[in-house]
């Protein structure tokens, strides 16, 4: 199991437990963490499901890539930063045991 | 091609027969009389089952593709690289935008490919950011307060007119800052836009563009008042001061406008009214929503993918493509009918059923996918939360008490008249 460590937006933390080979947005959804919607059922399709990966693990995790669905879903989303992304685009292994993510205030 | 005649009191399994003797070359899920008489889901539950992405040969539209399961919807709608919303392609409807000679060159963000539809729709999205909203709620709750407050309780009224078209046209009037008074306005014009000559609205292709520029000549007084002035919150204000929008050529400007018109007007009020459609046709959904009200926040999603108040959105194919094992070719006209797509069993379960507390209730179509799904879409789930919380605090019932009348539209989902009673508490 990979742990991962959700931050809503008034800094309350949920700790959750999930599948290795699952996303970050099933984390979210099985474990009923506010904020992430997820509307489109995790195809890289609606950007409801943005969190901001905390800054010490963004690396590990990886940088939103140029000219991606993702990127092209993002530019639309309020309150991003360098270190967002798709929740659904974040496949959990197990070097990212740990993670840490932060919920933006409302999704788009 | 076979003429088809349906009356209104025609079962459903007397329906089904019909349809099933139909050859399936020959069917045709563009005539606006379909939808009208509410008939059009046994073609798509049809097409669904035996040719999901189905070839029209001929029809008032041309020829065009359908395609109506949930998956190849997404597939199409997310490769915005191969099937372009270019407006001179013709555009985001399977009417073609640019083809007809009395008709204006609107332009639109809608219909636009990147990297110019992303730069438009960044200048505008700011109105209906979660921050603006915030700001929004209290106005538009004090608003549907007093609509509702003012209807009389036990006597016929039209649900469309007195609640429906009243809220989001004073939300739209809000988020333009469009005077008051006038509000009336913004309802005619988007009526007006979406209209075909001769259906009720306007009479002529001339009428309609002559209402148009008079909309746009309005909006242009607001603009030169707003431009270089501090910036405001309102839409107007958004476009005058962004690079993006403020040197817009003239169809552009009024396209851009009539487009969050139309976005911000019929879309919402269809949901408010088929939302009390679909209750009445669930009695045991309207007695879980008033033993549980807090159950509205997920009959909001529910309803607006019972209603998709869009039967469709269309895509042009830039080059030769698949989808469902059929070739597209290029230049071909693929419609997406995200109605079909939101009655598809491999997708949802029992999607014939309106569900208040269904499991997933916002992975529906409605809102499209991709970078043109659809920008207000918070807006709209805000306003029907409200709407229904303030009539669970005011009314135990209300009853439909009459057949509603629906739009002669492929493109609007529309209830044009929904007679109900009040009952209070």
């Amino acid at each position: 199991m990979i742990k991962v460590t959700f931050v809503a937006h008034d800094g309350r933390k949920l700790r959750v437990e999930i599948g290795e080979g699952l996303t970050a947005r099933e984390a979210a959804l099985f474990n009923d963490v506010p904020g992430i919607d997820g509307d489109c059922g995790g195809q890289c399709a609606c950007a409801t499901c943005h969190v901001q990966v905390d800054p010490a693990w963004i690396d590990l995790v990886g940088r939103l890539a140029d000219d991606s669905m993702e990127a092209d879903l993002l530019q639309f989303a309020e309150g991003t930063t360098a270190e967002s992304r798709l929740a659904c685009q974040i496949r959990l292994d197990a070097r990212l045991d740990g993670l840490v993510l932060h919920v933006p205030e409302q999704q788009y | 091609m076979t003429t088809l005649t349906i009356s209104p009191d025609q079962d459903s399994a007397e329906l089904s027969r019909f349809v099933a003797g139909i050859p399936l070359a020959e069917i045709d899920v563009s005539r606006p009389s379909l939808f009208q008489s509410d008939k059009i889901g046994a073609f798509f539950e049809r097409l669904r089952r035996e040719d999901p992405v189905h070839y029209c040969a001929e029809s008032s539209y041309g020829p065009y593709w359908s395609i109506t399961r949930y998956d190849d919807i997404m597939a199409v709608d997310t490769n915005h690289k191969v099937y372009s919303s270019e407006a001179k392609l013709g555009g985001i409807a399977i009417q073609d935008m640019h083809r007809d000679q009395s008709n204006l060159e609107l332009e639109m963000f809608i219909a636009m490919d990147q990297p110019k539809h992303d730069a438009q729709r960044k200048a505008v999205t700011p109105a209906v950011a979660p921050s603006n909203l915030l700001l929004l709620e209290p106005v538009i709750r004090e608003r549907a307060g007093a609509i509702l407050d003012a209807l009389p309780v036990g006597e016929e009224i039209d649900w469309v007119k007195c609640v429906s078209v009243e809220l989001t046209t004073m939300t739209l009037a809000t988020l333009f800052d469009f005077p008051w008074d006038e509000r009336a306005r913004l309802t005619r014009w988007s009526d007006v836009t979406t209209a075909i000559p001769g259906a009720g609205i306007v009479d002529s292709f001339e009428q309609r563009r002559a209402e148009l520029i008079e909309c746009a000549m309005y909006f242009k007084g607001l603009w030169d008042q707003r431009i270089d002035q501090p910036e405001g919150n309102d839409l107007i204000s958004m476009m005058a001061n962004s690079p993006a929008t403020r040197d817009m050529p003239f169809l552009e400007f009024l396209g851009n406008l009539l487009l969050l018109i139309v976005g911000g007007n019929d879309t919402t009020r269809n949901s408010i009214s088929g939302g009390v459609l679909a209750l009445n046709r669930h009695p045991d959904q309207y007695d879980k929503l008033r033993r549980d009200p807090a159950v509205i926040s997920s009959m909001v999603p529910e309803i607006i993918r019972w209603q998709t108040p869009l039967t469709h959105m269309r895509r042009t194919a830039l080059e030769d493509s698949e989808i469902g094992g059929k070739r597209i070719a290029k230049g071909d006209k693929v419609v997406m009918w995200y109605l079909s797509g939101n009655r598809d069993e491999t997708a949802i379960d029992r999607p014939e059923e309106f569900i208040i507390d269904r499991k997933n209730p916002r992975q529906h179509l409605s809102f499209g996918y991709g970078i043109h799904r659809c920008m207000g879409n918070r807006l709209a789930e805000l306003q029907l939360r409200i709407i229904w919380e303030e009539i669970q605090k005011r009314f135990d019932f209300v009853e439909v008490v009459g057949e509603p009348e629906r739009l002669l539209s492929n493109l609007v989902r529309g209830i044009t008249r929904l007679p109900v009673k009040l009952h209070a508490h």
